[in-house]
Order: structure tokens, then sequence, then C-alpha cells
């Protein structure tokens, strides 16, 4: 029986204990709602939920465990002689599992009988013929191991989901049962089922902190495994970085320095194209423009930041890009290579920044209490005097907080630098060399045919982690200074 | 009165007009009309930056929606089609593309000829440069769907090759032949005389909004149908877990939570979260979804599980804000006749709230939506989507790409006529953006109350 019938016949059962659940306390109250302690189908709900948290709980302790353990006792049964060099029990593992779904598929198909399936002594280029004729992917040769291991993987899968539908079913029936079994006119069930709820409404708000778990794990596990097969000190330290292709660990130079610079680098220009605009634009706004003006201008900064990343990163590579060419390029002044540099992914990324910046600061700005402004101007400054040495200072800290918030995008960002940087790292300080950054390597090395045990493939989670950490880092840091800033006038 | 004197001699009393400004002050009133100017130069850069960009999309994006077509009446040559005669549907298949080319190319030389166009290419074969190559397994497939048609001349519309269709929008220049291995200029002379005659013509396309991609040597035939699609079924992901999950995740934390470490770490996890770079969620999502729990890569559903991961708190944030803007009097009124927390929640406060936590789902839709970082890496790249899903399931499971992955993959490809493709697309992604956009506008405006 498939996972999904058995999810069905459980809900039914629920649904079932349900009116059950209702009707019975109804009865214990001779029918009249108004002596029971909850609303009727409160009644109905704490069977429902009693049947199913732990039916489908079961359901979803076995589902995960069951690979888990049938893996375990197949991984013994395969010699160490089956697994060839350069391939480890993993692949051999995959290759049982495939070769089991294909038999699988092929009985279904009715290309195989079952017992011939079963059959342990069966020929094996007969069954890989068969299985070829069925349609089935078969791997490159079914060696007399590895069918045996399938057959066995069939056996105790079928038998494993047997049992755990067995299980299931009746966990669903005692449960309901036994939840029928409370409802009378006494029984609190409207707590119960609240109780219930709050439950439900903690494991959504825990989400968030699973996300960061997985994040943090799937980073770590990872980045250990890639230290494991190149040392960590050639990673942070080394001044090249030149990946081999051949997919054979050994002669790759993975050094994150390089990387690390292009990000800096495009930040930096993303940020003095971002940092003036925006800051100049939020003065403006909150301190000259009329409500008007604001009104309008607002808004259409914004719409800067609604747009999608790729469109910047078109815009780099098809408009910007060929327009520095046309300055800086070999028909021009001859420091520009080709359309893609620092300078392509820094403006469009410092175009996508302005209205980060803006918004932030113009928050910032009109946080600044009024009475200092008034200060000012009775001393006899003029609005500009005030803006910069009355309102700035007072506003700095939350400006340093947004610019550095900024920043943290800037490193972070991925498609403009995909598509307008470069592919080349290199150590330069020409704004018109093609370089690349942290978060465009980690596309391109898991993006590949490469397979995910080489360490090529690998150095993407260390990038990844030390992103993260850099991100992170940056972010906790502004939002820091703007807190302890906002403190000062509330 | 004073008995103070006035300064004798030397010093001269400070003299200023209220109406002829002194030099100081004329320096100030200069920097603050400067300070001014920046401000408006900065609005200025912005507001430009902006109308070039939307000018660059449109200006280069506007072709895509138009396509060259060849209209001709194409002779279905039994002697080639179906050589025994038989119109038996199996002999019929057994003819594959191949077999139609040269009666298309027949077809074209034959206008080419009646148009009287002076021109060296006298051969069907010279005609091969103009035709698509989609335009064989068009006829093919019209043959096979109607086998009667062998025989007969039918009047066929199909795409002209890539570059005709570049010629005719600029993108393919004269001057610049000499270094394009796919066509000639005596190739251009015979489309000029064949677009006099009205067999070649450029019309609206609507195959590029809802056809499939197709491989990197026919940018004529690929669409963003397929992928849109792809989209779809990933925002009904998104809109399926992380609207109720961020819903109940707001509920708890503004209205049940007690302060304590927990709440507080949740909190902190919330906000972390909104910051962390999103390609970092499509490494969890390869990690986590792909490696360990073995999902198919490249499927929607990973992707709205990625996506979901990422709006969560985009959501949260916006929903917590609707609840708090609820008046506490709501919720006093409610537990004053009776009813319990959890009733007072779910009764009054979400219902007033919802037009606000719609509006929030709304523009995280939006977001995720234009989002590609991550789906580079699980694996919705790289893929050509030509098969439009059937069913819900295999919309889900099955390999698709989506609307931003695919603009991404066609600006990728080599063929510069994939470049106007990707302006298109952005055109079509960019209008669904703004619908949503304003969806969730004139939401708030209608529906939010204040109280």
């Amino acid at each position: 029986m498939s996972v999904f019938w058995l999810c069905i016949i459980v809900l039914a059962i629920a649904v079932v204990g349900f009116v059950f659940g209702r009707q019975r306390a109804l009865a214990s109250a001779g029918g009249n709602s108004g002596y029971l302690h909850s609303l009727p189908n409160y009644y109905g709900w704490n069977v429902f939920m009693k049947v199913i948290v732990p039916a489908f709980g079961l359901m979803a302790i076995w589902l995960i465990a069951q690979p888990l353990v049938i893996q375990n006792s197949i991984s013994g049964m395969i010699p160490e002689s089956e697994i060839k060099e350069g391939s480890n029990i993993g692949l051999v593992m995959a290759d049982v599992r495939r070769t089991a779904e294909g038999l699988d598929n092929a009985v279904a198909a009715g290309a195989i009988d079952e017992e011939m399936v079963q059959n342990a002594r069966a020929d094996i280029t007969d069954i890989t013929a068969r299985l070829k004729d069925a349609g089935q992917v078969v791997t490159s040769t079914i060696t007399r191991p590895i069918l045996r291991a399938a057959q066995a993987y069939r056996s105790m899968t079928s038998s494993a989901n047997l049992i755990m539908t067995i299980l299931v079913l009746a966990v669903a029936l005692i449960a309901a049962l036994v939840a029928s079994l409370q409802s009378n006119k006494a029984y609190r069930a409207r707590n119960v089922v609240e109780q219930g709820i709050l439950a439900l409404l903690i494991a959504a708000a825990s989400v968030a902190i699973l996300t960061t778990i997985g994040i943090v794990l799937s980073l770590i596990f990872n980045t250990v495994e890639f230290f494991k097969l190149y040392p960590a000190i050639d990673f942070f330290a080394l001044l090249e970085w030149a990946p081999s292709f051949s997919g054979r660990g050994g002669s790759s130079a993975l050094g994150i320095l390089p990387l690390l610079w292009g990000t800096i680098y495009i930040s930096i220009v993303a940020l003095l194209v971002a940092v003036p605009i925006g800051l100049f634009a939020a003065i403006y706004l909150s301190e000259y423009a009329t409500p008007r003006v604001r009104g309008i201008a607002k808004p259409m900064l914004e719409i800067l930041a609604g747009i999608p990343t790729i469109v910047y990163g078109l815009f780099a590579l098809l408009t910007i890009g060929p327009m520095l060419v046309s300055v800086f390029g070999q028909d021009g002044l001859g420091w520009m290579g080709g359309g893609r540099s620092v300078m392509t992914a820094g403006i469009a990324m410092g175009i996508m920044l302005i209205p980060f910046v803006s918004s932030l600061s113009d928050d910032i700005i009109n946080a600044v209490p009024q009475s200092m402004r008034d200060g000012s101007y009775g001393l006899g400054a003029t609005q500009s005097e005030t803006i910069r040495q009355v309102v700035l200072p007072a506003a700095l800290p939350g400006i340093v907080g947004a610019i550095l918030l900024a920043a943290s995008r800037a490193i972070g960002e991925t498609m403009i630098v995909v598509m307008g940087a470069g592919a080349a790292a290199r150590l330069s300080l020409n704004p018109f060399d093609a370089m690349t950054t942290v978060t465009a390597k980690i596309v391109s090395q898991l993006t590949g045919d490469s397979d995910f045990a080489s360490p090529e493939a690998l150095v993407a989670f260390a990038l990844g982690i030390t992103l993260f950490v850099l991100t992170l880092g940056l972010n906790v840091f502004a939002l820091y200074i703007v807190r302890k800033y906002r403190e000062q006038y509330e | 009165m004073t008995d103070a004197s006035l300064p004798k001699g030397g010093a001269k009393p400070h003299l200023s007009s209220l109406t002829e400004p002194d030099a100081r002050t004329k320096s100030r009133n200069a920097a603050e009309k400067r300070f001014r100017a920046y401000g408006v130069i900065a609005i200025g850069t912005g507001i430009l930056c902006l109308l070039v960009l939307l000018f660059a999309i449109i200006s280069n994006g506007i072709g895509a929606f138009q396509q060259t077509f060849i209209e001709v009446p194409v002779y279905l040559d039994p002697a080639k089609l179906d050589k025994k005669g038989e119109r038996n549907i199996e002999d019929i298949k057994k003819v594959s593309t191949f077999g139609y080319n040269p009666l298309i190319q027949k077809a074209v030389l034959e206008q080419v000829e009646k148009a009287g166009i002076d021109t060296p290419l006298t051969k069907p074969k010279d005609m091969k440069a103009m035709i698509s190559a989609s335009a064989a397994g068009q006829i093919r497939s019209m043959v096979i769907e109607n086998p009667d048609l062998i025989g007969e001349t039918v009047d066929v519309r199909f795409l002209a090759s890539s570059r005709v269709d570049g010629y005719l929008k600029d993108r393919v220049k004269r001057e610049h032949l000499a270094r394009d291995k796919n066509i000639d200029a005596e190739h251009l002379d015979v489309v000029d005389g064949l677009l006099e005659a009205g067999v070649v013509k450029k019309t609206f396309n609507p195959a590029f909004i809802f056809g499939a991609d197709a491989s990197e040597s026919r940018a004529e035939q690929a669409g963003l149908g397929v992928s849109m699609i792809g989209s779809f079924f990933m925002m009904l992901v998104v809109l399926f877990l992380a609207l109720p999950i961020g819903v109940a995740a707001s509920i708890y934390l503004e209205e049940f939570a007690p302060k304590n470490r927990f709440t507080d770490l949740i909190e902190v996890n919330i906000s972390n979260l909104a910051a962390v770079p999103s390609i970092v969620f499509g490494i969890l999502g390869l990690a986590v979804f792909i490696q360990f729990i073995h999902l198919p890569q490249s499927a929607p559903l990973v992707g709205g599980l990625v996506l979901t991961l990422m709006t969560l708190p985009t959501i949260i944030i916006s929903t917590r804000a609707s609840l708090k803007s609820v008046p506490p009097s709501i919720r006093d009124a409610a537990l004053g006749v009776g009813a319990s927390k959890m009733q007072s929640v779910f009764h009054h406060v979400l219902p007033l709230a919802a037009p606000g936590i719609l509006t929030g789902t709304i523009i995280g839709l939006a977001q995720a939506l234009g989002e590609t970082a991550p789906l580079l890496l699980i694996g919705m790249v790289g893929y050509i989507a030509s098969n439009a899903p059937d069913g819900i399931a295999s919309g889900l499971l099955d390999p698709n790409s989506a609307m931003p992955a695919q603009i991404y993959e066609w600006a990728k490809r080599a063929d510069p006529a994939y470049y106007e493709r990707a302006w298109g697309g952005i055109i079509i992604l960019l209008v669904f953006l703004v619908t949503m956009n304003t969806v969730a506008v004139i939401l708030r405006r209608r529906f939010e109350r204040r109280w």
C-alpha cells in the first residue's frame, strides 16, 4: 500500500473519530450542548487531533529511519571486492537502490514476474535484458552481489512497508477509540485542543531555528569534508584560485583570497556609487522636498529595490559593459579588455543599492528630533549648516549602520557578479579588469557535473560558510549600531 | 540710557545692510544652494538610473515579442513522404524531419523565382540558411496528424531563421556579415525581395510567451511558457507552505510567546535569516533537500521549498506588523465576553489583520518570483525546459526551469538572438511583478483600517 493511501485512510479514521467524538459528548449531555464544558466541535477536534498526531508521527519517524536501517544491513552484504577503485560504498548502494527500483517498475510493467525477481540464481544477463526492455535505466553492469543486495533490499523494504502500514493503522484505531471514550460532558476538550494548536504554533515558529540549524550544519559538515581533502591553510592563505577541471583533486589551487579581494573591490565600487547618491537623496527627501516631490520621488527610487537582481545582471552584462568598453576599451583608453569587469558589476550593484541606502538613511534622519534642528536655526544657522553640523552628526551611527547593511547586501549579491564581473580570479588593482567573487564561484563550482565528493565541488561549501559568517557578522554589527543609536532619542 | 560710551577712534562699527548681504552671507547662501543642488542631482541620478534601466529593458526586449515568419505554399510530395503510397501512419512516421527539409526549401525557392528576385542562389539547398530548423518538425507533425494532406499543396507559416529575424530587427548588420558563417549578403538580398513580395513577414509571436525553450541553435523558437509553469508551481509551494507557517509563527510570537530565551532565540533567527544572502539558501537546498532527502534535482518542488524558507522572514515580519496594528481593545472585548485567548486571536484578531497579511504575502511572493541565485544551485539552469508538465505531480517533481532561471540561461547562450529573448523575458517577469505589487497596493488601500 502506498504512503498516499495510508495517509488517506488515517485521515478517514480521524474524520470518523471527529463525528463519533462529537456525538458521544452531545449524547452524554442529553443532546443539550449547554451542559458541555466546551463547544461540541472541540470534542470532535480532540479526537481528530489525537488520531492524526501519533499516527503521522509514527509514520514520519518510520519513513526516516527505514532507509537508514535497511541501508546498514544491506551494505554488510556487499563484499569489498565489489567496490571498485575510485568508487565508494555510497555509489554501490546507489546502484543497488536503482536496480531494486528498476526491478519494481519492471514487475509493475509486467516485463518480469515476481518469482524470477526473487530467484537468487536468476540469470543476470537475462534480467538485465528484460529490465532494458521494460525501459528501466539500469547501471552498466549488474553483478551477482548487487543483484542479491537488490533482492534483499526489495524484500526488506516491502516487509518493512507492511509492518509500518499495520502499526500505523493500529495506532490510529486505538487512538480513535481511546479519544472517543474520553468524550463526555465534563471533559475539558477545548483546553486540550488549544494546547495542541499552541504546540503547532510553536512548531511553526521553530522553523526559523530549524532553517538556521540546517544552513549551519550543511555548511559545516561539507566544509569539514573539504578540509579533509584540502589543507585549510592553503584555502585561507593561497593567493591563487585555479581549480583543475579533471575532477581529480590534488592539482587544484583553491585559495580564497583572490575571490575575497574581488568581492570587496566590487562592493567598494558599489558603495561608492550608492552611498553618495542614496545619502544625498535621503537628505533632500527628508529635509527639503515638499510632500508632493517626496510622494513622487520616493516611490520611484523604491521601484529600483523591487527589481529582481537578474535584471541588474542583464543590465550590467548587456548595457553597462558595452557602454564602458566603448569608453575605456581598446578603441578608447585601452584599459578594459572585455565587457565584464569590476566596474560593470559594481555600477549595476550600486544602482541596486541606492534605494536601500536612501530609505534606511531617510528613516534615520527623520528620527532626529525636530528640537535639535530648531535649536540650530535659532542660533542663525542655515538649513544646510544645520544638516551638516547637527542632523548628520546625530544620525551618523545610524547611517554607518545603513551603509554596513548595504555592504552586507553587496557581498552576498550573486546574479549581478555572476553575469557582470567575469570568471577569472585575479588579484589586480585595475577596476576595469574582470575579477570574480565568492558568490560567483559558489555558483560555478556547484553547477557543473562534477561529483560532490571532489574538493572542487566541496570548496563551495567552505566559500559559503565564509560568506555566511561575513554577512552575518556585518549585519549583527550594523543592527547593534542602529539599535544603540535609536535608544538615544526614544 | 547707558553710560557706556561708543568705541572711539580706530575700531569701526560693524556695518551691515539687510538689503545687501556681505561676502560671508553670500558664501553661506551659495553653500546652501550648492547643498540643495547636490540633493536634487542625487535624486535626479537615481531616477535617471531607473529610466535608463526601464528604457534598456523595453527597447531591447520589445523585439522578442515579434518574430519573422515565412509563409509559403508547400507541396507535400507523396514520392518523398510516403513512398509506398499506402498512407500507413507508421510509414509516414518513419520519414524524419530530414525528409521534409528539401520540400520546404523547394517551396521557398519557388517563391523567390516567382517574385523575380535576381540572385545567385538558385538551388533549394541555398534556402536553408533562411529557414528555421524547426520548420521541418512543424510540418512533419502537421502531416502525421492529418496524413490526407500528402500530395496536396498546403499554405504553411513557419519561422525564419534567427539571422533573418535579426536582419529585420537590425541586429544582424550587413557590414558584419564577413564574420558570420550562417548567412551571406545574397541571402539578405533574397530576404529583402521576399519581404516586398509579402512572403516574409514580421508579426506578433505568441509562442514567445507561451512556448517552450529550444536548443541553443534555434533561438527563433524559444519561449518562456514552460518555465512560466515551473515558476507557477514554485509559487504554489511557497504560498501553501510559507503563508500558513508564517502566519502561525507570527501569531505565536505576537500573541502567545512569553518573554524568555527561546522566544529571543526565534526572534534573532528570523531577523538573521532575513539578511542571509539568497545563495546560501541555495546551498541549504542542495545539501538538505537534494543530497540528504534525495528529492529530484531541478524540480519546482525543491525550488519552492528553498524559496519558502527564503520568504518566510518577509511574511513573518509583515504579518507581525499587521497583528500588532489590531488594537488591544478588540482582544479585551473578546476575552471579556468569555472567549479563550485562542478564540479571541483566531475569531477576532486574525480576520482583522487579514488584509495586511495578504499584502505582505503577495509582496513576499513577488520577491520569490524574481529570485534566481538559489535556483542555480538546485539545478534549474542548463536544462532545456521543452515539455510542459502534465498534471500536478509531474509539475512539482519533473525537472523544469523557472522564469528568472530561464532568462539567465538565455543570457548565457552565445547567440546574440538570445539576448533579445532574455530582455523580452524580463518584460514578462516585470509585468508579473508589477501586477502583484499593484494588487498588494490596492488591497492595502481598500481594506487597511486605521484604528
